[in-house]
């Protein structure tokens, strides 16, 4: 991607019309130098404290303005020399001034668009926007871009990855979404509350610092683990709640839709064909609700939540939108009874359930996961047996899928797992010839 | 194609035609076996023995019995590896106690790999790796010819890319 060779004709290409971010890019770098001062100083207090008495103001206003300066300047530089344009079939990054980097990536191996809003961003009025391929990193975020620009941006890499022709792709404009649902906060609230997560970790807070006090008497010690786990206990609490407060769900002809956030807003897209797993989780407190999370895998992409707390009948229609042809299988198959000299007790978690167009496969007993992989995306498929469940006649299959996940069934009799693995096979081979293509709308 | 092997070829009815792995990678398995125990043997009865007494170099016997064990565990092993070519996918078995069957069809691989390292080509032997997008995907066939291994990589790119689809 960075070879010099490819730079001249990177430079020749120039007219096809290359962009630079937002103005306001290189104020986020800015802070960074006072950033790491701040760091360590809370780091090491003592010392910086002594460093500090024998600096003169001057020299102290002196050096920051220093610092502030040459952050600003290489954030300023790495915003000048960075550009991006988007051609027929792939969006361009080039960027860096020491070391050239040239990114290129396919528009229709797109797996998903995410436009994402920091709070400062929004004052600001910019956003980032994300285009996850497999195999891209962080550095290939366009960060920022003003906002009707990153909308814009995002409209037309999608009407050029579904196969618009170049010429109107940039006509096509935003495609109209249809809200599936929302989440209301009050029940998001609630669901949190009902996570063991939550507790646990506000009862380490709350009794682990006392405890060290009673035992040590020493404050840097019960501060340095009062902090973390204070801070552990807001991210499952409060974290969660902003985070996915307003969580919306909606389809577009681009795909799925998923706006979230109260501070930082996020706006993520899927296009179609692109989930390769979808995972149903139903903790142990939800379920007198009948309240479940929907988690899923795309390749490449790190988002991983659907829906974080809906009722199981709506999670299931949403499911039906994002896995076409696909209904969450009601009755599930146990392992054989003699699972029990395998995995005591916990072998009545397990369950398996193959339809035309998933497969199916859900553990855990207090805590629930039922996983689906549709057919199509099935990336290999594996029997395992060891000696014990050899004696008891029993083996696990595994579904290799594309986002590096894998499905497990486990505990199946040995015949049926046998034949499990061939037919499972051929389903898969069959359920790709129906797939969509790349291209959506092509 | 016809390998040689103790399992050998067979096919019977609608069960796919297997092959086993040449007989190469067991001889250098069991010579590395006899190697480096026989060595560790030789040292531990040669320095017990000096330092500690002669009844003490008995405790030689161990690595040797080890060796007679593994001699018996390295066969079994390669004869429970075998792999077969379908129409659609590639099938591999393999393990004795812990048995492991792999099923690759042949439009899901990304890359087809084979590799051979300097004891591997002094018995003449490469390996064969696939790779798809899922990286838990093991699907490796040690020990064959470099002939037959450069007959599989090719035949596998072709059917895969017969075959290819996307994510």
């Amino acid at each position: 991607m960075t070879a010099p060779g490819v730079e001249g004709a990177v430079r020749a290409g120039k007219a096809v019309g290359e962009r630079r971010l937002h103005p306001v890019t290189p104020f986020r770098r800015a802070w960074a130098p006072v950033a790491v001062l701040t760091g360590w100083a809370v780091h090491d207090p003592n010392q910086a404290q002594e460093q500090l008495t024998r600096l003169t103001t001057t020299m102290v206003l002196g050096g920051l303005a220093v610092l502030v300066t040459a952050g600003a300047l290489y954030g300023f530089l790495t915003w000048w020399f960075t550009y991006f344009s988007v051609t027929d079939s792939e969006l361009r990054i080039r960027t860096g001034l020491f070391f050239r980097r040239t990114a290129h990536i396919r528009l229709e191996r797109i797996q998903a668009v995410d436009v994402t809003q920091p709070l400062l961003a929004r004052v600001a009025g910019v956003a980032k926007l994300r285009i996850d391929v497999v195999g891209t990193d962080k550095k290939d975020e366009l960060a920022f871009l003003g906002q009707g620009e990153a909308r814009a941006l995002r409209a037309e890499l999608l009407a050029r990855a579904a196969g618009f022709a170049p010429e109107t792709a940039r006509e096509v404009g935003e495609a109209p979404a249809r809200e599936l649902m929302r989440v209301p906060p009050n029940k998001l609230a609630i669901s949190i509350l009902l996570t063991g997560a939550t507790w646990g970790s506000l009862a380490a807070a709350l009794v682990a610092p006392p405890f060290l006090w009673l035992t040590t008497h020493s404050v840097w010690t019960v501060l340095a683990t009062a902090v973390p786990l204070l801070g552990a206990a807001a991210t499952t609490s409060v974290g969660r709640f902003v985070g996915e407060y307003d969580w919306t769900v909606g389809e577009s002809p681009d795909g799925l839709r998923i706006d979230h956030g109260l501070l930082d807003r996020t706006h993520e897209t899927v296009p179609p064909g692109r989930v390769q797993t979808v995972r149903i989780v139903e903790p142990l407190l939800w379920r007198p609700m009948r309240w479940v999370r929907v988690e899923l895998d795309v390749a490449g992409s790190a988002n991983s939540v659907l829906v974080p707390v809906a009722p199981r009948a709506v999670a299931e229609s949403v499911v039906a939108r994002v896995l076409p042809g696909a209904t969450v299988p009601g009755e599930l198959l146990r392992p054989p009874g003699r699972a029990r000299w395998c995995l005591p007790l916990w072998w009545r978690g397990y369950g398996l359930a193959v339809t035309d167009a998933v497969f199916a496969a859900r553990h855990g007993l207090l805590r629930r996961r039922l996983a689906l992989v549709p057919h199509a995306k099935v990336q290999s498929v594996r029997l395992t047996q060891g000696p014990w469940g050899r004696l008891w006649r029993l083996a696990d299959v595994h579904v290799d899928t594309g986002a590096d996940k894998t499905v497990t069934a486990r505990l199946r009799g040995a015949e049926e797992a046998a034949s499990l693995l061939r037919e499972q096979a051929e389903r898969s081979r069959t359920g790709r010839r129906a797939a969509r293509p790349d291209r959506w709308m092509a | 194609m016809e390998t040689g092997s103790a399992a050998g070829a067979e096919t019977t009815g609608t069960e796919p035609l297997w092959t086993g792995l040449p007989p190469g990678l067991l001889r250098m398995r069991r010579l590395l076996l006899v190697v480096w125990l026989g060595l560790l043997a030789l040292a531990v009865g040669v320095l017990l023995g000096l330092f500690a007494g002669p009844v003490w170099a008995a405790f030689a016997l161990l690595p040797l019995a080890l060796l007679a064990w593994g001699w018996v565990l390295v066969g079994r092993n390669w004869r429970s590896w075998r792999y077969a070519e379908r129409a659609d996918d590639l099938l591999i078995t393999r393990g004795v106690l812990w048995r492991e069957e792999t099923v690759v069809p042949y439009g899901r691989m990304q890359l087809v790999e084979v590799t051979s390292g300097p004891v591997e080509r002094y018995f003449g032997l490469a390996s064969v790796q696939l790779h798809t997008a899922a990286a838990a995907t093991d699907a490796t066939i040690p020990g064959l010819d470099p002939a037959e291994a450069e007959r599989l990589r090719d035949r596998l790119t072709e059917l895969g890319e017969a075959r290819s689809a996307g994510l």
